[in-house]
């Protein structure tokens, strides 16, 4: 396991997205910490543009842009935190279980997940959003979470399907070991690196579907998040007054977010496929 | 089904009636019988191979034996015991505690996340009462040296690092750490080297010398087949198309396939005509 | 008698990321003749199929040729310039059937475009159609079904897709071909048809001789004329049929011959033992005899310096203990 991280480490790609994500994510944490301002509250006029006092200038309600920035970096990642574990827990539980198990248990589950492929999973978002209304960072993690999975199973359960053929599950079996047993010391371990790099990908999806919602006017109450900021930006017509630090630096960082992650996972890619190396 | 042996049937009483096992896979038109109907006995302390190429339905039949599947129909018997249809995990785990197995593929077998002693030590989990720490230490470190390997050297390290003669070595440790009355030993040599191969084999062939214990040979490789068994049964398509002492069919092949086969194995006395 | 291929003191290593080589095959040297099974013989991790694909000019990196001659006629071919070796050597007069070939073939096109790919790699200016009647032709002389050629590859059998595989790679009548592990995969009877057909193109004089690497000794009985023993990236020895497995001498051979288990009556009291330990890490092999620390005839020299090779007739082996100055008595054969 160690000599996959140190290869891991020698991957250009990987160390950029890595420091790229963390750059972002210091900021995120960070930031709010050094500066003094609060984002609600007003410190200059309508859309004022960039300035000495307000770096990103200011919104729709005078508020400072650039803190707001912070913030907004540190609850999309948050949410996309909570989401992306959930997501993942649940494609790993899921895919596994169906994968190991095969036959109708395999059948069921799977059908199950098609059914939620195939609807568009925004729709599923916004309706579980005005169903459960509760607008908390939290609550929304745990929404795009249980909608994000269907991806993760179906490909996690390819897996186990194929390592279930393996000579060592027999001699588990003879060995009298159970289904939950099996999975985890037996099938879990060979797709580590499968579950790190959909953990990676349901993170960078979690973080976009939030900033969709967000932009719906689904978004958490009482904070700010990127998504929230381009709410703001969109029905304060920030575009066409010319505003473009209230919607460009949100947009930038979404972007910028999303292809740090996709960069360390191409990384983990080409170290987990040595195929993909060059010789 | 040509049966040489009957009158020859040994004083050995049976451990295992096999009668009538069929496996089909699939259902209709595209159902395809892997195993047809196949019955045979084996008696206690005897060594037997089911021997055959790849389609023969001798790894299907194997693995029934072993519990890893369902047959479709037909009935195993062990010991006078009808264990076909024992679901419950824990008749499984009171089964295995009297088979075991040996696969044919050292590489991936074991599961390279642990270490040789882990791997060991899974197997106290069948025994019906767990053996205390010093008992399991030491019943390991005999075990190990029963196979001709360094215990203090190998327990600590993982499978990649060993050779597939050592891998084979430590399944063989792991069968008699649980010291089953039955051993069904799938392939156990064909991914091994020649001049490795009988060392596992004399040790396999040892487990019957000093532990009585009957063991099942699968393989196609006749030359080990007749080494190594006192009967043998030769299967093509499902079906079991002769039977006899090891002597018999190798000399005196009565069925139209076990001639064809005897005829084109490559030995040193007779050279081919080509 | 002629020499269709001369192989001296050739050294092929594979370079690995980081530096290291493995030294698969070092200083191997030995001659093809004319209407002849040549067999090598070894176990895994030998050499023998990189020394395959040395000699059919298969080689890809990271194997590289480190060292050695291979003569062709009275050239080096390792000298030949690319163009010349494409056009008049690989595939014309040397041709390789690899390992796992019968796996390899295209499963989305039928035998007749593998067909045409062969022959118009070599012969630009034949025609599709030309080119699958010569197959045809083939396939009719050698007493095998035309209408392969309008099948696909899962639609044959292992011996059948095996056989079609050769005739289709000796259509150019190349004077040596070289098969690697053939027959590995196929039972018993499919086995024993795919050689029949090797020797029906030797008889026939499609082919001018045979190179049958194999793990398998007991099958080079029946049609090898000479045997190559490899180990460790070396020959251990090389001589007539009947001499090396009958009457080996090298104590490699010898064990060997001794673990072989066959079909016949005497397998069952034989002692049949294995060599203990492992073959040697070719990173770094040992000085010395690559076989003597399992060797149980090993001597001091045995382990300080590589053996010399010793002809004595047809046979030349590569072993101290054996070379008439220093024949020890009491070495079983």
């Amino acid at each position: 396991m160690g000599e996959v991280f140190t290869l891991l480490f020698k991957s250009k790609r990987f160390i950029m997205g890595l420091i790229l994500f963390c750059t972002l994510l210091t900021f995120g944490l960070l930031g709010p910490a050094f500066t003094g301002i609060d984002p609600f509250k007003s410190l200059g006029g309508l859309f004022d543009a960039p300035s000495a006092q307000a770096w990103l200038g200011t919104d729709n309600l005078g508020r400072d842009v650039f803190t707001q920035l912070m913030y907004g970096t540190r609850t999309s990642l948050l949410i996309g935190l909570i989401a992306g574990t959930i997501a993942t827990l649940l494609g790993v539980t899921i895919g596994s279980f169906a994968g190991y198990r095969g036959g109708l248990i395999d059948e069921t589950l799977m059908g199950m997940t098609n059914i939620f492929i195939t609807i568009p999973s925004i729709v599923i978002l916004i309706l579980l959003s005005v169903a459960v209304n509760i607008r908390s960072a939290p609550a929304m993690g745990l929404i795009i979470g249980v909608t994000g999975w269907p991806w993760t199973a179906r490909a996690v359960r390819a897996q186990a399907s194929s390592l279930r053929t393996r000579e060592h599950i027999d001699v588990a079996r003879i060995t009298g070991m159970g289904t939950f047993e099996m999975i985890v010391r037996e099938v879990l371990p060979y797709m580590f690196s499968y579950i790190f790099m959909a953990f990676i990908l349901q993170l960078s999806s979690a973080i976009l579907n939030e900033a969709t919602l967000s932009m719906l006017g689904l978004g958490p109450n009482q904070t700010v998040s990127l998504g929230i900021m381009l709410q703001w930006a969109l029905l304060w017509e920030a575009v066409r007054t010319g505003a473009w630090w209230a919607f460009l630096p949100p947009v930038f960082f979404l972007t910028v977010i999303s292809f740090s992650l996709m960069l360390m996972n191409s990384g983990m890619d080409e170290v987990f496929n040595p195929r993909l190396r060059k010789s | 089904m040509l049966d040489n042996s009957n009158k020859r049937k040994s004083k050995r009483d049976t451990i295992l009636d096999i009668r009538n096992l069929t496996k089909v896979f699939g259902a209709g038109k595209h159902a395809t019988v892997a195993v047809d109907n196949v019955s045979f006995s084996v008696g206690r302390g005897e060594i037997i191979s089911l021997l055959g190429e790849s389609g023969s339905g001798k790894t299907t039949t194997a693995r029934m034996l072993l519990k890893l599947m369902q047959p479709t129909s037909g009935t195993i018997l062990f010991n006078g015991r009808d264990i076909t249809s024992t679901q419950g995990r824990k008749e499984a785990k009171e089964y295995w505690t009297h088979v075991q197995a040996v696969f044919q593929d050292p590489f991936s077998s074991f599961n390279s996340f642990y270490s040789v002693r882990t791997f060991l030590t899974n197997a106290f989990r069948l025994l019906p009462t767990e053996p205390s720490d010093s008992e399991k230490e030491n019943m390991i470190q005999e075990c190990m040296r029963n196979v001709g390997l360094n215990a203090d050297e190998l327990l600590s390290k993982r499978p990649h690092e060993l050779s597939g003669g050592q891998r084979q070595r430590i399944m063989i440790a792991r069968v008699l750490l649980i010291n089953p009355e039955i051993l069904i030993a799938d392939e156990p040599t064909s991914m091994i080297d020649a001049s490795s191969r009988a060392g596992i084999l004399n040790i396999l062939l040892g487990l019957r010398e000093k532990l009585g214990m009957t063991i099942l040979f699968i393989t196609h490789d006749i030359g080990l087949a007749y080494y190594t068994s006192d009967r043998l049964f030769i299967m093509s398509e499902g079906r079991i198309v002769e039977q006899g002492t090891a002597d018999e069919v190798i000399t005196n092949p009565r069925d139209e396939y076990t001639k064809r086969l005897m005829n084109d194995v490559p030995v040193l006395e007779r050279q081919w005509e080509i | 008698m002629n020499k269709l291929l001369i192989a001296q003191n050739l050294k092929a290593y594979y370079r690995l990321v980081g530096g290291q080589e493995i030294k698969a095959v070092d200083g191997v040297s030995l001659d093809l003749r004319e209407n002849e099974v040549l067999g090598i013989a070894g176990e895994s991790g030998c050499g023998k199929s990189s020394l395959a694909s040395i000699l059919g000019l298969t080689y890809t990196p990271p194997l590289y040729v480190h060292g050695g001659e291979m003569l062709v006629g009275d050239e080096n071919v390792f000298t030949m310039n690319k163009e010349y070796l494409r056009k008049n050597v690989r595939g014309t007069y040397i041709s390789v059937v690899p390992q796992g070939a019968m796996n390899a073939l295209n499963p989305t096109q039928k035998i007749s475009s593998f067909v045409v790919d062969v022959i118009r790699e070599h012969y630009p200016e034949i025609s599709k159609a030309d080119a699958i009647q010569r197959a045809r032709e083939r396939l009719q002389a050698l007493g095998l079904p035309e209408r392969v050629l309008s099948l696909y590859p899962h639609q044959l059998s292992g011996g059948m897709k095996q056989r079609v595989i050769i005739v289709i790679s000796t259509l150019l009548n190349p004077k040596v071909l070289i098969c690697d592990e053939p027959t590995s995969a196929l039972d018993v009877s499919s086995q024993k048809v795919v050689i029949r057909l090797l020797m029906t193109l030797l008889r026939e004089e499609i082919i001018r001789s045979i190179v049958f690497i194999t793990h398998e000794l007991p099958l080079l009985r029946h049609f090898a004329d000479r045997i190559a023993i490899m180990y460790a990236g070396k020959l251990a020895e090389i001589g007539p049929m009947d001499q090396v497995i009958f009457d080996p001498v090298h104590p490699y051979t010898s064990a060997l011959m001794g673990s072989m288990l066959t079909a016949e009556v005497g397998t069952k009291e034989k002692q049949v033992q294995g060599i203990p330990g492992v073959p040697p890490d070719l990173k770094n092999p040992p000085v010395g005899c690559r076989f003597s620390p399992r060797c149980q005839y090993a001597i001091d020299k045995c382990k300080t310096q590589q053996p010399n090779p010793e002809t004595v007739g047809d046979r030349t082996t590569w072993c101290w203990i054996t070379q008439t100055s220093e024949k020890a008595s009491g070495i079983p054969s």
